[in-house]
C-alpha cells in the first residue's frame, strides 16, 4: 500500500489552501507591507486600528466575517426554503387536503403574511433566543432545544475529548513508522473505517457489547434526574460510535499534516546539518505542524457536531439531531428551522475557531491576499 | 496501462463494485424472491430455503438486498454524475472567465459549503414533496459544491499554462477551452475525485434513508433496510446488520479503487508522491 494518498476531500482541499496561502504570501509581503490597509474598510481610526494592532484587527475581521456569513445562512435556511416550490401547507396536510383546510392551516400559521415579515420577525425572535412555536405540538421551539442542546454537547464533548488526543498520537505514530508495517496497518484500518456508514457501526456495538455481552446500556436514554456516573455509563456506545466515525478522519488528516511539514526543505537542512530527531521535531517541525492539527482537529469538531444527528437517532438519544429529524419527518418548519441554524451556527463558530488559533499559530498567515 | 501493475487491494476493489454492478443489472434473475414478495415468517434465521433469512414483514432478506443494490447504486451514480457535471461546468466556467462570474460563483459556494451538508438535506427535505428525483437534484446540488471547489483549483492551475494560453491567442472560444484544453488536462484528479463523491454518496443516501428521508418503501434501498430491520437488534436478530456490511463493504471497495487511481495520478505528475 506505501504512504497512502489523501483520501479525504476534506484533506486535499485543505493542503491545497495552505500551499495557495503560502505562495501568495511569499509573493505579497514584500510588495504590500500592510496589505489590510489598502482594503478600503471604512474610516482612519479603523485604518490606524489596523496598524497598530494588525492581529487583532484581522481577528475582528474573521469574527465579523463569520457573523455575516451567519446572517446568509439564515436568510438561506429561511429564505431558501420559503423560495422553493411546493407549499408548507399543502405538503403538511398531505395531498387530499380540501382547499379550505389548506387556508385554515395556513392563516393559523401565520403563512400568509409575506415572507420577509414572516423573515424578520423570525431572525428578530431568533436573536434574542426565541425561535416560536412547534407546528406539531405547539411547545416553544426554544424551550425543547435548550433541554436538548445540553445532552448533544455533552456526548460531542466527552467523543472530542477521547478521539483527539488518540488521533494525534496514531497519525504521529504512523508518521514515525512511515511505510512501515504499523503505518501500513493503520492506512488500510482507517480507509475501511472512513467507509463504515455511522449507524452501521452503532448497530454493531450495540449487537455486541449491548446484546451478546450485555455490558453497555441501550437506548441510551437521559433524564435530569440521573448521576454524572449513570450518564457517562448510558452515553458509553453513542461515544464509542462518535470516536471511531471521526477518529479515522482526524488521524490521517494528522498524518497528511505532519508529512507535509517532515517532507519540507527546512526539515532536510536541520538533518543536514546534523541535529538530532528530537531537536528537528521540538523546534522545526512542532512550531510548524501546530497550525495544520489545531486545523485539522477543529474541522473534525465540526464535523463530529453533525455526526452526532445519525448517532443520536440509532441510540435513541434525546438530543438535538434527533429533534431534527422527527421535526423534518412530519414536516415541523420551526423546528427544523431553529435546529438547522445552531447546527449552522456551531459549524461556523468552529471553522472560524480554527482559522483564528491558525492564524495565531502561524505567523505567516497573518498576511493575505 | 498495465494489467499486472494493479496492486492487490485495487482488485479487490474492482471485484467487489463489479459484483455490485452485476447484482444491480440483473437483480430479477438473480434474485431468488421478489422485491416486494413475503415468502414467510418474520425474523427468520439464516439458512434453509432463505440464505440470509427474512426481514422485518417476512420479505427474503437477499433477495432484497439484490434489488437494493439496483436502487442504491443507480441513486447514488446519477447524483454524483449530476453533482459532477453541475460543478464541472459551474467551476470551469468561473476559472476562465474569471472576474465577476468567478466571484460570484466562488462566494455563493463558500456559502453553501458554510451549512453542514447533512443539515442542509434535512432542512431542504422538510420542504420539498418525496420523489425520487427530488432526492437525486438534492443530493446533486450539495455534492457539486465539493466538486465546483476542487475543479476551480484544478482548472485554475491548466488555464494559465501556454497552451491555453496559445489557444486563447489562436482565437478559440471558452467552450474550447474548457472542453479540448482544460478538461484532457484535468480528468486524472477528477477521476480520482469522482470516485471518492461517489464513495460520499451512497454514505449519503445510505444514511438519508435511514433517517426516513431517502428513498420511500416499499422499494428496497440498503439504508432503507437497515431502518427497517433495526427494531430487531436489541432482541439479537442481525437483519440490520446485513444491509450495513453490503453499504459499508461498497464504499471501502470504491475506497479501494479510489486509492489506487489518487497513487497512479500522483505518480504520473511527477508529485512527491508522499503526503
Amino acid at each position: 500500500m506505501g504512504s497512502g494518498p489523501i483520501t479525504g476531500p476534506v484533506l486535499t482541499e485543505g493542503t491545497a489552501r495552505d500551499l495557495g496561502a503560502q505562495s501568495a504570501d511569499l509573493a505579497g509581503v514584500p510588495a504590500k507591507p500592510h496589505p489590510t490597509d489598502s482594503a478600503e474598510i471604512g474610516g482612519t481610526s479603523w485604518r490606524r486600528f489596523v496598524f497598530r494592532r494588525p492581529l487583532a484587527a484581522l481577528i475582528l475581521k474573521r469574527l465579523g466575517l463569520s457573523i455575516g456569513l451567519l446572517f446568509a445562512v439564515s436568510l438561506m435556511i429561511f429564505g431558501g426554503v420559503e423560495a422553493l416550490p411546493g407549499d408548507f401547507a399543502t405538503t403538511y396536510l398531505g395531498q387530499s387536503a380540501t382547499p379550505q383546510a389548506v387556508e385554515n392551516i395556513r392563516k393559523d400559521l401565520g403563512l400568509d403574511r409575506p415572507w420577509s415579515e414572516r423573515y424578520l420577525s423570525w431572525l428578530g425572535g431568533a436573536v434574542k433566543g426565541d425561535f416560536g412555536t412547534s407546528w406539531a405540538s405547539k411547545q416553544s421551539v426554544s424551550e425543547q432545544i435548550a433541554k436538548r442542546l445540553g445532552n448533544s454537547l455533552f456526548l460531542a464533548f466527552f467523543a472530542a475529548l477521547i478521539s483527539v488526543p488518540l488521533a494525534v498520537g496514531l497519525g504521529m505514530l504512523a508518521v514515525q513508522f512511515r511505510n512501515r508495517m504499523p503505518d501500513k496497518i493503520i492506512n488500510v484500518i482507517s480507509l475501511a473505517a472512513i467507509s463504515l456508514p455511522e449507524f452501521f457501526i452503532g448497530y454493531l456495538l450495540i449487537m455486541v457489547f449491548a446484546v451478546e455481552l450485555g455490558v453497555a446500556t441501550f437506548p441510551a436514554t437521559v433524564y435530569d434526574t440521573m448521576t454524572l456516573a449513570e450518564r457517562l455509563s448510558a452515553i458509553a456506545l453513542p461515544v464509542a460510535t462518535l470516536v471511531l466515525v471521526v477518529l479515522a478522519h482526524m488521524m490521517r488528516m494528522t498524518r497528511a499534516a505532519i508529512l507535509n511539514v517532515m517532507s519540507s526543505a527546512y526539515i532536510e537542512t536541520a538533518e543536514l546539518k546534523g541535529l538530532g530527531t528530537f531537536r528537528i521535531i521540538a523546534r522545526h517541525a512542532a512550531p510548524n505542524a501546530v497550525a495544520p492539527v489545531i486545523n485539522v482537529i477543529a474541522l473534525n469538531l465540526a464535523y463530529l457536531v453533525v455526526g452526532v444527528v445519525v448517532v443520536e437517532v440509532v441510540f435513541v438519544y434525546p438530543g438535538m439531531g434527533q429533534y431534527m429529524v422527527d421535526a423534518v419527518t412530519v414536516r415541523d418548519m420551526p423546528v427544523v428551522q431553529a435546529c438547522g441554524l445552531i447546527f449552522a451556527a456551531f459549524y461556523i463558530f468552529l471553522n472560524m475557531a480554527a482559522d483564528i488559533l491558525a492564524i495565531l499559530a502561524n505567523p505567516r498567515l497573518r498576511h493575505p491576499r | 496501462m498495465n494489467v499486472k501493475s494493479i496492486p492487490i487491494s485495487a482488485w479487490v476493489g474492482i471485484v467487489g463494485i463489479a459484483i455490485a454492478v452485476l447484482c444491480a443489472i440483473f437483480a430479477p434473475l438473480i434474485a431468488p424472491f421478489g422485491e416486494r414478495e413475503i415468502v414467510g415468517e418474520i425474523w427468520l434465521p439464516a439458512g434453509g430455503d432463505f440464505v440470509l433469512g427474512t426481514d422485518n414483514l417476512g420479505r427474503d432478506l437477499l433477495s432484497r438486498l439484490i434489488y437494493g443494490a439496483r436502487t442504491t447504486i443507480f441513486v447514488a451514480l446519477a447524483a454524483t454524475v449530476l453533482s459532477f457535471a453541475l460543478g464541472m461546468i459551474l467551476s470551469f466556467a468561473a476559472a476562465v472567465m474569471g472576474g465577476f462570474v468567478d466571484q460570484l460563483f466562488s462566494r455563493f459556494n463558500d456559502l453553501m459549503m458554510a451549512i453542514p451538508t447533512l443539515i442542509f438535506a434535512l432542512v431542504v427535505l422538510a420542504v420539498l414533496p418525496q420523489y425520487l428525483w427530488v432526492l437525486i437534484l438534492v443530493m446533486a446540488v450539495l455534492d457539486s459544491t465539493r466538486v465546483f471547489r476542487i475543479g476551480r483549483a484544478v482548472a485554475l492551475d491548466v488555464a494559465v499554462m501556454e497552451f491555453v494560453e496559445a489557444a486563447r491567442l489562436r482565437g478559440e472560444g471558452s467552450l474550447w477551452i474548457i472542453f479540448r484544453e482544460i478538461l484532457p488536462n484535468t480528468l486524472s484528479p477528477l477521476l480520482a475525485e469522482f470516485g471518492l463523491r461517489f464513495a460520499f454518496s451512497i454514505l449519503f443516501l445510505s444514511t438519508l434513508s435511514f433517517l426516513g428521508l431517502g428513498i420511500q418503501p416499499p422499494a428496497a434501498d440498503w439504508g432503507g433496510m437497515v431502518k427497517d430491520n433495526k427494531d430487531g437488534i436489541i432482541f439479537g436478530i442481525s437483519a440490520a446488520l446485513v444491509p450495513g456490511a453490503a453499504i459499508a463493504t461498497l464504499a471501502i471497495c470504491v475506497n479501494l479503487v479510489v486509492d489506487w487511481l489518487m497513487k497512479r495520478t500522483s505518480s504520473l505528475k511527477g508529485g512527491r508522491g508522499d503526503a
